[in-house]
């Protein structure tokens, strides 16, 4: 049989032909381009048209980057140097980036504001990678304290008595637990609020009479930059999203007053542009408080942005709660969880994880949103260069500072995009 | 104080904050051991930060000769900057007790405001800048031209006024701020920038070809600045206001920051004395003890010192006294008698 075979066909290969190289057409860069670039005759013009828009930007500015002086005093020595050509004029980000980075912030106290930012990343580092040790958590709690303390200064008995408010709801909870659980909740709220009237300012006051400890104090207007857009975006996102969680479950609950409270307060901050929200904290609030109180500035800010970022990461959330199949909720009642536990292990995880990229943006936008502090006149990047423009040495200067500042926001919203993009990787659990 | 406020918050409750107490400005000010003066964002020559985060110029200088009448020290006064959208909110709300930022006396502003001008510190009026190719040399000439102008300001309404009354045609180029209108101006998006003549002569300083423009002889409006207080505490406004006249009336009468030690001790001019506290007692009337003015004038200079070393011709602002010279000398300056 074998030979049939051999005896009809003429000749048979009985080795394999060795491995060619693909032809030059379809390998390499060339099959690349072609593929890519080339693949038609209007992808062919477009990439043609792109290329040449390329040429044409990159020939406009690179001398100017190129050519850029960065040892001047002022804009009148730059253009003395540059005599006659064009450039850039660095130097004033030389001669002013502890400006447009901290603001007035005392220059003797700089590493403050920078062990501020290292500590904050060590604080994050276990919120954000999971692979990491759970006693960490430990120390991100506390550093709110700890970064306050190290950026505004005074008496370290000040955070140390805010902090014991929260210790004591603790203890409140958990002498309480025993007796009664709606009980405990009650305590658990009423104790750092009892606390903080009552028992903190002279336990304050008494503590750093007795022992006086901390860093010498540091203004509210002494502090700007991108100092002051890391305070506010960092806080404010740090409280939006826990603010945002219950506000998206609480108008998904069943009970109409909680969720009438909730949508009225959604609705009406998203109907509301953040800046009037800004002059309403920087203007109105004065009128209702007692006149002679000083509320500090920056922290209305950062009560009014946190309000206005919860309202849209409550909406957020509430696409991811909304995107989850009903039967993860029947699911969860069949188990015979209760409301809490059910959300906590099983809808939270999943609506969250949906979330990702919407919370991300709802974080980037807010963070970029601080320069809308400029409206206000707090001392924000963008309204440093307008007071470095007014020293008669840099009036007339303009490109170098925005791009400096918009350098420093990239770093940040960037590495924002790339973890969001990072953790998504991380908890995809579909196999599409 | 700070700190209970801060508790306070952190316990979400405005309304222990503090108990109201109806106290005069004067008084407030001396609690807190500090002035507050509105001041500007940044406009080179009369109020902005320096390098180190001090506040430098003009009106600056009169909040510093304010906190040294008051406190004997030109640097308790802390500056809050205010942009023009914000400035009279803040003052009205108590924020700032004096507002010293290049801000026009107007009607509305005085009356429907309740605002108090206490007096003029800088005469200024709007002009024109053309670049010199454009050939042209009066405002007259500037028919159809597009004109660069900042947005919600009172030179919008002036510039819109004078080419009416003229019969000519504009096209406005609309810009938010100084840095803005420079920058359109200089790529020639328009042929003509408008705002005050002071703020065209430290905008063209700053040009990399100041003889390249020219700024036009005719000035469309007055443009009267000066310092602003609340209504309804007028011991403050009276403060406010002969501390600007101590400063004029110092330089008509010869009184330098160098010489007023030296002037004290004895001066045969008797108007000199009830200034500076030897004659009179008019510091005690006004709720500031004698020395007051004196330390005024020691702080920041008299006024001409002042304009000398901030905006004068001698720094590159360049600004002539103009108008703002004394009116001994044919300019508008003119402080009531110290009787």
């Amino acid at each position: 049989m074998s030979n049939v075979e051999a005896h009809t066909v003429a000749y048979v290969r009985d080795t394999m032909i060795a491995q060619q190289s693909p032809p030059l057409a379809e390998s390499g860069a060339i099959r690349w381009l072609r593929s890519n670039l080339f693949s038609g005759w209007l992808n062919s013009v477009l990439t043609v048209v792109s290329l040449l828009a390329i040429f044409l930007a990159v020939k406009a500015i690179a001398p100017w980057l190129l050519n850029a002086v960065w040892n001047a005093g002022s804009l009148a020595e730059c253009r003395a140097i540059l005599d006659g050509a064009t450039g850039a004029c660095f130097a004033v980000i030389r001669d002013r980036w502890h400006q447009l980075l901290f603001g007035f912030y005392p220059p003797q106290f700089y590493w403050r504001p920078v062990l501020a930012l290292v500590l904050l990343f060590v604080a994050i580092a276990p919120v954000l990678f999971t692979g990491l040790p759970r006693k960490m958590l430990i120390f991100s709690a506390l550093y709110p304290f700890i970064g306050y303390h190290l950026i505004w200064g005074g008496s370290a008995w000040f955070p140390v008595s805010v902090l014991l408010g929260f210790v004591a709801g603790v203890a409140a909870y958990v002498i309480l637990r025993n007796l009664n659980g709606l009980v405990a909740i009650f305590g658990a709220i009423m104790a750092p609020f009892a606390w903080w009237f009552l028992a903190a300012g002279p336990f304050d006051a008494a503590m750093s009479a007795a022992i006086p400890l901390g860093l010498d104090f540091v203004r509210s207007d002494r502090i700007g930059g991108f100092l002051i857009a890391l305070i506010v975006g960092v806080t404010a996102i740090a409280l939006s999203l826990p603010v945002g969680i219950i506000l998206a479950l609480g108008r998904q609950s069943d009970m109409l007053f909680l969720k009438t409270i909730c949508v009225v307060f959604i609705e009406f901050i998203r109907g509301v542009p953040l800046i009037t929200l800004l002059f309403s904290a920087s203007l109105l609030l004065n009128y209702f408080l007692p006149p002679g109180t000083t509320f500090d500035l920056i922290l209305r800010v950062i009560i009014m942005v946190t309000l206005f970022a919860s309202a849209y990461m409550a909406e957020v959330i509430r696409g991811g709660l909304a995107a989850l199949p009903k039967g993860q909720y029947e699911a969860a009642d069949a188990l015979g969880l209760d409301y809490w536990k059910a959300q906590r292990l099983i809808i939270m995880p999943q609506a969250l994880k949906i979330s990702i990229p919407g919370i991300v943006n709802t974080f980037i936008g807010l963070f970029k949103d601080t320069t809308l502090l400029v409206f206000i006149a707090i001392l924000e990047p963008l309204a440093l260069a307008n007071a470095i423009r007014a020293d008669t040495n840099w009036n007339g200067i303009y490109w170098e500072l925005f791009i400096f500042i918009g350098a420093l926001f990239f770093i940040f919203c960037f590495g924002m995009s790339r973890y969001s993009m990072y953790l998504e990787q991380k908890l995809k659990t579909d196999h599409r | 104080m700070k700190k209970n406020v801060l508790f306070g918050t952190f316990a979400a409750s405005m309304l222990v904050a503090g108990i109201a107490q109806a106290q005069s400005t004067l008084e407030q000010v001396m609690a807190r051991g500090e002035l507050v003066c509105g001041s500007n964002t940044g406009q080179a020559g009369f109020g902005a930060p320096d390098a180190n985060g001090v506040w430098q110029g003009f009106d600056v200088g009169f909040c510093r000769a304010l906190a040294a009448a008051i406190f004997n020290d030109p640097n308790a006064v802390s500056f809050v900057p205010l942009t023009s959208q914000t400035r009279f909110s803040a003052l009205a709300s108590g924020e700032v007790d004096v507002l010293a930022r290049n801000t026009t006396w107007t009607f509305v502003r005085d009356v429907d405001l309740n605002l108090t001008f206490v007096g003029t510190n800088y005469y200024d009026g709007q002009g024109f800048m053309v670049p010199r190719e454009l050939g042209v040399s009066s405002a007259r000439e500037l028919d159809g031209a597009t004109v660069c102008i900042e947005t919600g300001t009172t030179t919008e309404l002036n510039l819109a006024d004078y080419f009416r009354v003229n019969g000519m045609s504009y096209e406005p180029v609309p810009v938010d701020t100084a840095a803005e209108a420079q920058q359109q101006y200089l790529a020639g998006a328009c042929d003509v920038y408008t705002t005050d003549v002071s703020a065209l002569a430290s905008s063209r300083a700053a040009f990399a070809e100041p003889d390249a423009h020219l700024i036009l002889p005719e000035v469309v409006s007055k443009e009267p600045l000066g310092p602003v207080v609340r209504h309804g505490d007028d011991n403050w406004a009276d403060i406010v206001q002969w501390t600007l006249f101590a400063l004029i009336a110092a330089e008509e009468l010869g009184i330098t920051s160098a010489n007023v030690e030296e002037l004290k001790t004895g001066s045969n001019n008797p108007e000199v004395g009830r200034i500076l506290g030897t004659d009179g007692g008019f510091g005690a009337m006004l709720g500031l003890d004698d020395d007051w003015a004196a330390r005024a004038i020691a702080a920041v200079g008299n006024y001409g010192e002042l304009f000398a070393a901030t905006i004068g011709d001698q720094t590159p602002i360049g600004l002539a006294r103009g108008l703002n010279a004394q009116w001994t000398q044919g300019g508008l300056l003119y402080a009531p008698p110290f009787r």
